[in-house]
């Protein structure tokens, strides 16, 4: 992970420490809900929840809106599960690839004598193709 | 480290992956024309690769298959369109049944490998395109090749 991810992980785990922005997030993902709506599950202020909501939002996992007087809260489905992470998903299936082919040229090379001292004038084809090993 | 160079396209659903490998062209074409070389670099360790079919041609079929930690067996073939040797070839991957037929419930996605000659060694550029985000997906839940777990998996996870 780069530096952007690290630090948008640490905003998801600190959002999702705590009980009740764990199950606002799972409500919001199932639908669109206004705050005051979710406040009614708990046994806390609107104005604490509305914090809560605020937490979850900074780290990118829910949008709020205005409609009227109410806020209304979304979950952001595609913000966790995005293209972004499917292609970084990929990108370390290839990496993997490349580094195999890497160690299979390095164990190659690593296998071949140090330098041949008189290659034979029937191979110059193949030494033109293969340039002097400078090692 | 090989790998020089990687772009995401998000619209495109394209990953574009650049490497640099200590080896002439040629030799990095004949990893990919040896079917023994080529199991040895396509599947990961944990999922080892055995390629039956290969003919790296136009019109062409490879297949294989990738035995998991517990003996199961995952079935792939690449259908060739273009090989223009030893400079770049591209082939749509997909999943396969047993008996190497096109699995058609699932996605295939479509790779152009090129090779370039830079001073001694080679230049390698590896395209691979999704038709559809669904497909990307899919593909990834299949486990074919486990990833490192991240965080981001652990949250997944809790609001599933």
């Amino acid at each position: 992970m780069d530096t952007i991810d690290e630090e948008r992980a640490d905003a998801w785990f600190h959002a999702l420490s705590d009980r009740t922005r764990r199950d606002i997030l799972r409500r919001v993902m199932r639908g669109e809900q206004s705050v005051s709506s979710l406040a009614r599950n708990y046994s806390m202020s609107l104005t604490a929840v509305q914090k809560h909501v605020v937490t979850l939002e900074r780290a990118g996992l829910i949008t709020r809106r205005r409609s009227g007087r109410e806020t209304l809260a979304s979950g952001q489905a595609g913000a966790v599960r995005s293209a972004a992470r499917l292609l970084a998903e990929l990108e370390d299936v290839w990496r993997e690839r490349i580094a195999r082919i890497d160690d299979l040229l390095g164990a190659e090379a690593a296998s071949l004598p140090a330098a041949p001292q008189h290659p034979p004038a029937a191979q110059h084809r193949a030494a033109a193709s293969s340039p002097p090993r400078k090692d | 480290m090989p790998v020089t160079d990687i772009r995401h396209d998000l619209d495109a659903l394209t990953l574009t992956i650049t490497a640099e490998f200590a080896a002439p062209v040629q030799r990095i074409w004949e990893i990919y024309a040896d079917p023994r070389q080529l199991e040895k670099v396509w599947g990961p360790p944990e999922f080892p690769a055995t390629v039956v079919d290969h003919d790296l041609a136009p019109g062409g079929r490879v297949t294989y298959y990738m035995t998991g930690p517990e003996g199961g067996r995952h079935y792939g073939y690449w259908t060739v369109l273009a090989v223009e040797e030893p400079e770049s070839f591209t082939y749509e991957d997909g999943f396969a049944h047993e008996d190497f037929s096109p699995n058609t419930d699932l996605p295939v996605s479509t790779c152009v490998s090129t090779f370039a000659a830079q001073g001694d060694g080679t230049l390698a550029t590896y395209v691979t395109s999704f038709a559809s985000r669904e497909g990307l997906q899919t593909v990834l839940d299949m486990g074919v090749e486990e990833g490192s777990r991240t965080a981001i998996d652990q949250i997944d996870g809790l609001i599933a």
